[in-house]
């Protein structure tokens, strides 16, 4: 059901109460632009604010481009328009997406709606909390290392980052262009098919998209009877594993048996290298992508004696603590002296990462995993920048080898969302979307009855 | 042989006359255009951005690879270059490091005396273009301005082995790079515009001990005229440090066109860590086959080609036809005014000489930027032989037609050059003469009869030249005879 433009202004002002205490939002638009025409007329959606909206400020959570106003827009933002959505505003993110809580944005943290004393996980986590609390139907994630997927799970959503290649980055403020996907955060997997509808497909902005056809919503309720899924065993080896989140795995195993799939255990040893691999190419491709940020043509500029001075002051004052510990690390990395030891040798890791999902997923129609180790923490409860880059060890793989991946909401701990995550092969979006659909219609059914936090259906 | 051997490797930047630039389609060409009006989110680096490669950039850059005989391969690689500077808008500049679009290729030189050498070629590969740092001349803040039009145009960066042994061949060999991109058509190759840029390499190793000087690079010869003197000015003071039994550091130097000699910019310790790496947002690029034998297919005829074409059909000297072809359009002038007229080394005798004299003395690069047209040659020969004028007033009517572009009889006309046929007029200058000038009467009648070309002169130098000489010297032989 979209808006019609004379009640936007109020979903605005609604949005704007509900969000006092989350802050999901960084910008929330007053007088939102409703597209005349469209499948999705007057439907909003929120979008991460490190994807460009033309004529609205998009900050990626850092002072260096506090007032960036952009003169395009991304891509999917011009689809999204095209199709009729409403953008309604921009969503917190640790700063250039480098975090995993959201309290790493440069302006405040976004609190958990299901316990405000709580992250809601990142550095999607602005929209993540945007869907959870009811505030939009959908929103637009990116996911580097897990980005999309973790906050889902923290909040209880379904949050899917689709094959590399598939939807374009034209307009994403890149982190690490080899790993970054956009991807869309709802309550419904319908929802999901639906914005990847319109978001998906070869965009000639963007050399690295491919061209292929992908129908979402064809084959979504076909059910999962059949399939052959490859649970992966060598989760259990992780020493920071939750009891709760393994109990929950064990279940999820059971739950796709009853729907008739056969569920094997496969050992995918090398995702244990994920997380060293990743903190070493993501940096890398940090360090020069964030270059561009120097005062020169646009954002934060702090006058120096010298240009040099000036590069300094500026970037020194525009960083926080984390992207700069991420550049200094990637410079690092990629120094003439270090390449061989780092960077070629993680890109060499990558790839037998990637081969060996490939391989397992020869196999199997998908890969199940869960999406992160643990339930939400406290905000501030964890210091240890580490302990956060641990816990994405079951999201990176995904990115290393550029598979489509979504978070299923399933299970609990405490009053806590877990997620459990579905890989799938590249460019095999469709069926990753519609075993998780056949478990949603399952665990909703069997469960409570109703339709699992379905807050409205995006249609028009 | 001196005791000292200079080894040149230099390393030249082509910019290709593309419509568009290397990863946006804003227009290449902006040279004139007012500072930063050729622009656009990609090619200014905004947050967001990605490249797209431009199919043009490729072709010009196979097609500059075929030329310069390189292998071109099926696969390369974009990667990142990257530094600090305010010109350069992403702070990284996409160019192909680990695996350029072609290794190993050659020219061949040629110097006045025929001599052939081959210059190795060790890679050319494709990069963007910066923009340009203006240092306003009035700030008293010493503030700098950035125009972003040249940003993101594209190159090719052509590196030679270290082959060129002296500044003569270096100037040699860049001669014959920019004519063959010219023949091409992907670049002006227009050095004083920036279209065509060299860095030269140089060390100078002492035959008597083997021992070789470190390598001093040398930045922003930006002209012609000055990569020999340049490379001339750094040989010697590298020779001359030597001499002393010093050490010859390895650094970076920039040629100072005003004080004409090479300044010390940076030490080995001060240079950048490029922090090359995959450019991620391309994909590999992928050339095929039946792709590159097309490119091979539709190369023009190149200089040397050309060259030995015009020797053969048209009969000319080694030299004539290495001058005519060192220019494409010199070359497409001479053959269009050689088949008109018929009379191919006449052609190139007036071209070599006053043609190209005059364009010289004027600045003048293209032949067609004169007001000469082959039709011209063809119509002054006819003048000259049906013996309205002769070959000195031919030659001497060039320079007006090159200025002006009227045709050779309108000038000859204009000016009253015409032959004088009047035999009575010319015996008249002669009697004149004689009776001016008895002693050489004098002299011819005791037998020096080499007198004559007195009184031959004389009638030239009443008539401006325009007697025909056979005529005067036969009436003069006749009036001197009967004296
Ligand atoms: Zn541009």
């Amino acid at each position: 059901m979209g808006y019609k433009k004379d009640q936007i202004k109020d979903f605005a002002e609604e949005i704007k109460e509900k969000d006092k205490d989350i802050k999901a939002f960084i910008t929330i638009v007053d007088d939102p632009e409703v597209p005349e025409s469209g499948e999705y007329k007057g439907v909003p959606i929120a979008i991460k604010d490190n994807i460009i909206t033309e004529g609205i400020k998009t900050t990626c959570a850092s002072k260096i481009l506090e007032n960036y106003i952009p003169p395009f827009d991304a891509t999917v933002v011009k689809k999204l328009k095209e199709a009729g959505f409403v953008i309604i505003g921009k969503t917190n993110l640790d700063e250039f997406a480098m975090g995993s809580s959201t309290e790493r944005s440069a302006f405040f943290p976004t609190r958990n709606p299901i316990d405000l004393e709580r992250i809601p996980g990142g550095s999607s986590g602005g929209s993540a909390a945007a869907v959870a609390a009811d505030m939009v139907p959908v929103a637009l994630g990116s996911d580097t290392g897990g980005s999309i997927r973790q906050p889902s799970a923290f909040t209880g959503i379904y949050g899917f980052k689709p094959t590399y290649g598939l939807v374009s980055r034209y307009g994403l403020v890149a982190f690490a262009s080899s790993l970054d996907q956009i991807g869309p955060m709802a309550k419904t997997v319908d929802d999901i098919a639906k914005v990847m509808s319109v978001i998906a497909g070869k965009d000639e902005m963007d050399s690295t998209t491919v061209d292929v056809n992908i129908d979402f919503l064809k084959d979504l309720n076909k059910g999962i009877k059949g399939m052959k899924i490859g649970a992966i065993k060598t989760v259990f080896d992780e020493q920071g594993l939750h009891e709760d989140v393994a109990n929950a795995f064990e279940e999820f195993v059971k739950v796709i048996e009853e729907l008739g799939a056969e569920v094997e255990w496969v050992d995918v040893p090398s995702i244990k290298y994920s997380v060293a691999v990743y903190y070493i190419i993501a940096p890398s491709e940090v360090s020069s992508n964030l270059s561009r940020f120097d005062g020169v043509r646009y954002g934060l500029r702090i006058k120096g004696e010298n240009i040099k001075e000036m590069y300094m002051k500026t970037r020194n004052a525009g960083f926080g603590e984390e992207v700069k510990r991420r550049i200094l690390l990637g410079t690092f990395t990629l120094s003439a002296t270090y390449y061989e030891a780092y960077f070629s040798k993680a890109q060499k890791v990558r790839r037998k990462i990637s081969d060996e999902l490939y391989n397992s997923l020869k196999e199997f129609d998908a890969l199940i995993l869960p999406t992160v180790p643990t339930p939400a923490p406290k905000i501030g409860e964890i210091k240890d920048p580490l302990t956060y880059y641990l816990m994405d060890i079951f999201t990176i793989p995904a990115n290393l080898a550029g598979l489509p991946a979504i978070n299923v909401p399933f299970g609990k701990s405490g009053n806590l969302p877990l997620g459990m995550q579905i890989m799938g092969r590249r460019f095999e979006d469709a069926k990753v979307l519609r075993i998780a659909k056949a478990i949603q219609e399952s665990t909703t059914k069997n469960k409570d009855g109703k339709t699992h936090g379905c807050y409205r259906e995006i249609k028009s | 042989m001196s005791r000292y051997r200079t080894v040149i490797g230099l390393e030249i930047h082509v910019q290709l006359s593309t419509k568009t630039k290397m990863f946006c389609s804003c227009s290449a060409e902006s040279f004139d255009a007012e500072p930063n009006t050729n622009i656009c989110p990609v090619c200014t680096g905004q947050p967001g951005v990605l490249p797209v490669i431009n199919e043009q950039a490729v072709e010009y850059a196979v097609k500059t690879s075929l030329a310069l005989n390189f292998d071109v391969h099926e696969y390369s690689r974009f990667d990142r270059k990257n530094y600090f500077y305010p010109d350069l808008p992403k702070g990284y500049q996409i160019t192909q490091y680990f695996h350029p679009i072609a290794t190993n290729g050659w020219i061949e030189i040629e110097d006045e005396d025929g001599n052939k050498k081959k210059i190795r070629l060790r890679r050319l590969h494709m990069e963007e273009d910066a923009g340009k740092l203006i240092h306003a001349g009035n700030s008293m803040k010493g503030e700098s301005l950035v125009d972003y039009n040249r940003a993101g145009v594209p190159l090719v960066e052509i590196v030679t082995e270290p082959d060129i042994s002296s500044p003569k061949e270096a100037r040699l060999f860049l001669e014959k790079l920019r004519s063959i991109v010219r023949y091409l058509g992907v670049s002006s190759g227009d050095m004083e515009k920036g279209a065509l840029r060299c860095d030269a390499n140089i060390s100078v190793v002492d035959e008597e001990t083997g021992r070789s000087s470190n390598r001093v690079e040398i930045k922003n010869i930006n002209s012609f005229k000055f990569v020999e003197k340049a490379l001339e000015y750094e040989a010697k003071r590298i020779r001359e440090v030597l001499e002393k039994g010093e050490n010859v550091p390895q650094e970076t130097r920039g040629w100072n066109m005003k004080e004409k000699k090479t300044i010390s910019m940076r030490s080995k310790e001060e240079e950048n860590d490029y922090r090359y790496f995959p450019e991620p947002d391309l994909p590999p690029l992928v050339l095929s086959k039946e792709y590159i034998e097309k490119i091979k297919q539709s190369l023009p005829e190149l200089p040397d080609q050309k060259k030995e074409r015009f020797m053969k059909e048209y009969n000319l000297p080694r030299y004539d036809a290495t001058v005519l072809t060192s220019d494409k359009d010199l070359a497409s002038f001479f053959e269009e005014a050689a088949k008109l007229t018929g009379k191919p080394k006449d052609v190139s005798n007036y071209i070599m000489s006053q043609v190209l004299r005059y364009m010289n003395e004027n600045n003048i690069e293209s032949i067609y930027d004169t007001k000469i047209k082959p039709e011209h040659f063809k119509e002054l020969f006819e003048l000259v032989d049906s013996g309205k004028i002769t070959t000195n007033i031919a030659k001497n009517i060039i320079k007006d037609i090159l200025k002006t572009g009227k045709s050779p009889s309108e000038i000859v006309k204009e000016k009253g050059l015409e032959v004088v046929t009047d035999e009575n007029k010319i015996a008249e200058i002669i009697k004149k003469a004689m009776e001016q000038n008895p002693d050489a009467v004098q002299q011819y009648k005791n037998g020096k009869k080499s007198v004559i070309g007195f009184f031959i002169g004389a009638v030239m130098k009443e008539t401006k030249g325009k007697a025909d000489p056979k005529v005067v010297q036969k009436i003069a032989a006749k009036l001197l005879e009967e004296e």
